[in-house]
């Protein structure tokens, strides 16, 4: 297959994460949906370590999983916590940082 | 085959993201994304990223999503409307979407890059293991393989703090 088709595919998966973000109000759906588009990238620099015979890529591609393990965590620590809380599990209606 | 194996996969992970996007319960939509994430590492796989394929597999789809299952069975299915209420949010959201798909499309057809049009570089033996990926990160990215384990630990300590139940105020 041409790198073109997975970068196609890359961009096809971050547009649908990308909407999920936009649209979706639960901050638990909202976390799942920026996974959607981390792994978008995570294919793109795949692809391209293929295209240019390299590791670059693929170690790079490893460092953003790791990253996104951590932004889990800690975005997952956030929504146990807001449930402990009795806040509302609604970006919208979090609005006390509204200046 | 290779072609065939690639058009399946492709499906599965764009059938695994919509479902993420488009399931009311959040325990769906977990299921979704390890169906999504798997489908990812069989393309890895054809971009000879075995040890990236192993990792995912591993860590997203196995200990990542045993987090996402925990927490979903902890605060309940929450079943959130598919439909946004916000009229002006429901029509632009789409649009955005669809603006940024053809953005990122027309850039990558546009695309100078000729070796994009082709199946990549010839590779070197070995291409994509585990030792060649240890290499690299041991001599050229040292100093980034450096600064994500004590990120990692940071997150770590950060997940235990915020999660923690606040101690009782009489306990001394």
């Amino acid at each position: 297959m041409d790198i073109v088709w997975y970068l196609v595919l890359s961009a096809f998966i971050f547009c649908i994460g990308a909407a999920g973000v936009l649209t979706r109000r639960s901050p638990l759906v909202i976390l799942i949906c920026l996974e959607l588009m981390l792994n978008a990238g995570n294919l793109a620099l795949a692809a391209f370590a293929r295209m240019t015979g390299t590791h670059d890529g693929q170690v790079f591609a490893l460092i953003v999983m790791i990253v996104a393990a951590a932004e889990v965590v800690i975005g997952l620590g956030l929504i146990v916590a807001m449930y402990r809380n009795r806040m509302p599990m609604d970006v919208d209606e979090m609005s006390e940082l509204r200046g | 085959m290779e072609v065939v194996v690639f058009w399946l996969a492709a499906l599965l992970a764009v059938a695994g993201a919509a479902g993420v996007v488009l399931q009311r319960n959040p325990f769906y939509s977990v299921l979704s994304l390890v169906v999504h994430l798997i489908a990812l590492a069989l393309l890895f796989l054809l971009l000879h990223a075995e040890f990236l394929a192993a990792a995912q597999v591993i860590v997203y789809a196995g200990a990542v999503m045993v987090l996402y299952v925990f927490v979903v069975a902890y605060v309940g299915g929450l079943e959130d409307p598919l439909i946004e209420p916000n009229r002006s949010v429901r029509v632009l959201a789409p649009v955005f979407a669809l603006a940024l798909l053809v953005e990122l499309s027309v850039a990558i057809i546009g695309s100078g890059l000729k070796a994009i049009d082709s199946e990549g570089a010839e590779l070197s033996a070995g291409f994509g293991s585990p030792s060649a990926i240890g290499e690299m990160f041991l001599t050229k990215f040292l100093v980034a393989f450096e600064v994500v384990s004590i990120l990692l630990l940071i997150a770590a300590v950060g997940a235990v703090v915020l999660a923690r139940r606040e101690p009782a105020e009489d306990v001394r």
